[in-house]
């Protein structure tokens, strides 16, 4: 029972990660950056919030969380694919902006700088009487946690099986040759953005939803995680999935150990030295998409 | 006309920020237009709280200095081709290293101030030397890195902190009085109440020695030279990875002097995230001062009179708009350069 606690403690961490780390994966490997997955989040924190008060209704929640999400990647993909300037500036100046409007926007309509009101979260369902297990039951009822355990193969197989993958693919390693076999470079990259935008927004939404309400930065840095993890698994939606396991177990042990003598602060630190030490090529070579960063330019061939 | 074109392309690049400026000012103007105030009242009002007045003025330095500091890091490593995002984390560990010093070190008088300056340059320095070393050995992205880095040293210091910290709070105890650096109401009454103090003058003695370094000596020019191009200047005999080790040093170390401002100069102690973001605004002052020290200087001018304007709007326009422009003019500023570069190309 206690075990299973503790998986189920760690799972509950994990899902943000595997989302917004499954959409850096599709975004990063069609050439476009994504270190707006953390403002992307929170937007879609606040839209989960703002549909949810409004309507009392979850999944009107969950949509407009989609919609402030898709809105904010737009934003990244235009100034990236169509004004093709710098990805990694683009996503921090998304961050800041996304740190401000929702603060900007919860003093507004909630009157209050830290926190909304509470809302309704997302209802459980009881698939194949899954939600009735012991300890982990409640977390296999969850609706976001099923489409996230469904998403882990489905990314892979767009990235990997389809054909928009392998176009994709291409125009993240060499955007010049896909261009040169009739390929619309820019729509398949913001395409990319756009569904990174999706999964990232479901990471908030599920935040939001879990807290029932919205706290001002309270993606807390998660997005950035999520990055890493997906740097730690190779760009590979199944490998950064595990790598958010991995990140949220290490997180549920360290909440787990906090007060005791054991310095907490080390497992804080884990899925950041990690990634370094992934980056440096001890864990394997994490190599990124070759083309990944380097705006598009069709003058320039 | 054809002499005249490299004028144009320079008058372009100095017009991309101001641009970018006006744009998030307009876009900006917008949010105010729809909660029912007015644009211009509003930004007069700032204007005039930011620079009006002896006290406003005194406040918008203070707010200014460690966007200087900060603003200058992240140009000095953008000239080596070089993004360093790490300068949030420099700067927090050169504010912690100079609190511990000015707290606990058992050193004479003279010697106190120096030395706490020399730990906030050095703990900065080496925090930006992990990237710059990861990146020259093993080719490791510095981006990726110095993020990563920020978060390392939260736990870090906190870890550090465990037995240190004042008891039922988040900070050192107070450091020594002959390691804090005098406000400048000393020197000039007119400043009176404001926190600017003599890290202002520190961080323009900075940006005059950056300027000197990157455009007046050869380790400068070498600099610029793998930043333009790495594999030329490779081939002219500058060795990238020591360049890129020594960017990242000095960045660092510029970075950790900046956290004098808070801890030397206003509370004279270490305070967990004293730093509020100081670091990420750092790369929109680079970006809008087109990474020169003097640009440099009028953007964190701009960005610290932003900052301290928002306050006296507060009851009319939530402040948290200040925010939302520091992300717009990011933004704007990184399209009109996209843009600008290639209007430029075209002309060439």
């Amino acid at each position: 029972m206690e075990v299973l606690l503790f998986v189920a403690a760690a799972l509950r961490i994990s899902v943000p990660y595997a989302l917004a780390a499954m959409g850096a994966a599709v975004s990063e490997r069609g050439g476009v950056i994504c270190i707006a997955l953390e403002g992307i989040m929170l937007n879609g924190a606040l839209g989960y919030v703002l549909g949810a008060h409004a309507t009392g209704n979850p999944w009107v929640g969950l949509s407009t969380a989609v919609l402030a999400g898709l809105a904010t990647a737009w934003l990244h993909a235009e100034v990236t694919v169509r004004f093709r300037a710098d990805q990694i500036t683009s996503g921090l100046g998304i961050n800041l902006l996304a740190a401000g409007l929702t603060r900007f926007v919860l003093v507004r309509v909630f009157h209050s700088s830290s926190n909304s009101p509470r809302v309704v979260g997302l209802p459980d369902w009881d698939l194949f009487g899954l939600s009735r297990l012991p300890a982990i039951g409640p977390l296999l009822g969850s609706p976001l946690v099923l489409l996230t355990a469904a998403c882990v193969p489905l990314v892979w197989w767009l990235l990997f099986r389809s054909v928009f993958g392998l176009r994709l693919r291409s125009i993240g390693e060499n955007p010049e040759a896909a261009a040169s076999l009739g390929l619309h470079v820019p729509r398949y990259r913001t395409q990319g953005v756009l569904i990174c935008g999706a999964l990232a927004s479901l990471a908030g939404a599920w935040l939001a939803s879990e807290q029932h309400s919205f706290n001002d930065g309270m993606t807390g840095g998660r997005g950035y995680i999520a990055l890493a993890a997906m740097i730690v698994g190779k760009w590979n939606p199944v490998g950064a999935a595990a790598a958010c396991l991995l990140f949220g177990t290490a997180d549920a042990l360290q909440i787990r150990l906090q007060g005791s003598a054991f310095p907490s602060e080390l497992l804080q630190a884990l899925p950041y030295l990690v990634t370094m030490l992934a980056l440096a090529g001890f864990i394997g070579r994490a190599v990124a998409p070759k083309a990944v960063g380097v705006p598009f330019d069709p003058d320039q061939r | 006309m054809s002499a005249s074109r490299p004028r144009l392309a320079a008058a372009l690049g100095w017009a991309a920020p101001l641009a970018a400026v006006l744009a998030a000012l307009a876009a900006g103007a917008v949010f105010i237009a729809a909660i029912g105030e007015s644009p211009l009242e509003i930004y007069a009002l700032m204007f005039r709280e930011a620079f009006g007045t002896g006290y406003g003025l005194g406040q918008t330095l203070f707010k200014t200095t460690p966007l200087l500091f900060t603003g200058l890091a992240v140009a000095l490593a953008f000239r080596a081709g070089l993004f360093n995002i790490g300068v949030e984390s420099q700067m927090y560990l050169g504010g912690f290293a100079a609190a511990l010093v000015g707290a606990y070190a058992p050193l004479p008088g003279v010697l106190l101030l120096p030395a706490t300056l020399l730990a906030a340059a050095v703990a900065g320095g080496a925090w930006g030397a992990i990237p710059g070393s990861l990146k020259a050995r093993f080719g490791a992205h510095e981006v990726i890195n110095t993020i990563m880095l920020n978060f390392i040293a939260i736990s870090l210091v906190s870890w550090i902190g465990r037995g240190l910290f004042e008891t039922a709070s988040v900070r050192t105890r107070d450091i020594a009085a002959g390691a804090w650096l005098p406000r400048l109401d000393t020197l000039l009454p007119e400043f009176r109440g404001a926190p600017a103090n003599f890290s202002l003058l520190l961080a323009l003695v900075l940006a005059v020695l950056v300027g000197v370094l990157l455009f007046r000596t050869r380790l400068g020019y070498e600099l610029r030279a793998v930043g333009m191009n790495a594999s030329a200047a490779e081939a002219a005999g500058i060795s990238i990875g020591r360049s890129q080790v020594l960017a990242m040093s000095l960045s660092g170390a510029i970075a950790g002097l900046g956290g004098v401002n808070f801890v030397l100069g206003y509370k004279h102690y270490f305070e967990l995230e004293f730093t509020g973001g100081a670091g990420f605004i750092g790369i929109a002052v680079a970006l809008l001062g087109r990474n020169h020290p003097f640009g440099v200087l009028l953007a964190a001018l701009f960005f610290g009179g932003l900052s301290h304007g928002a306050l006296v709007i507060n009851q009319r326009v939530p402040r948290e708009l200040v925010n939302v422009l520091q992300g717009l003019v990011i933004l704007f500023a990184i399209s009109a350069q996209a843009v600008a570069a290639r209007l430029a190309r075209r002309w060439a």
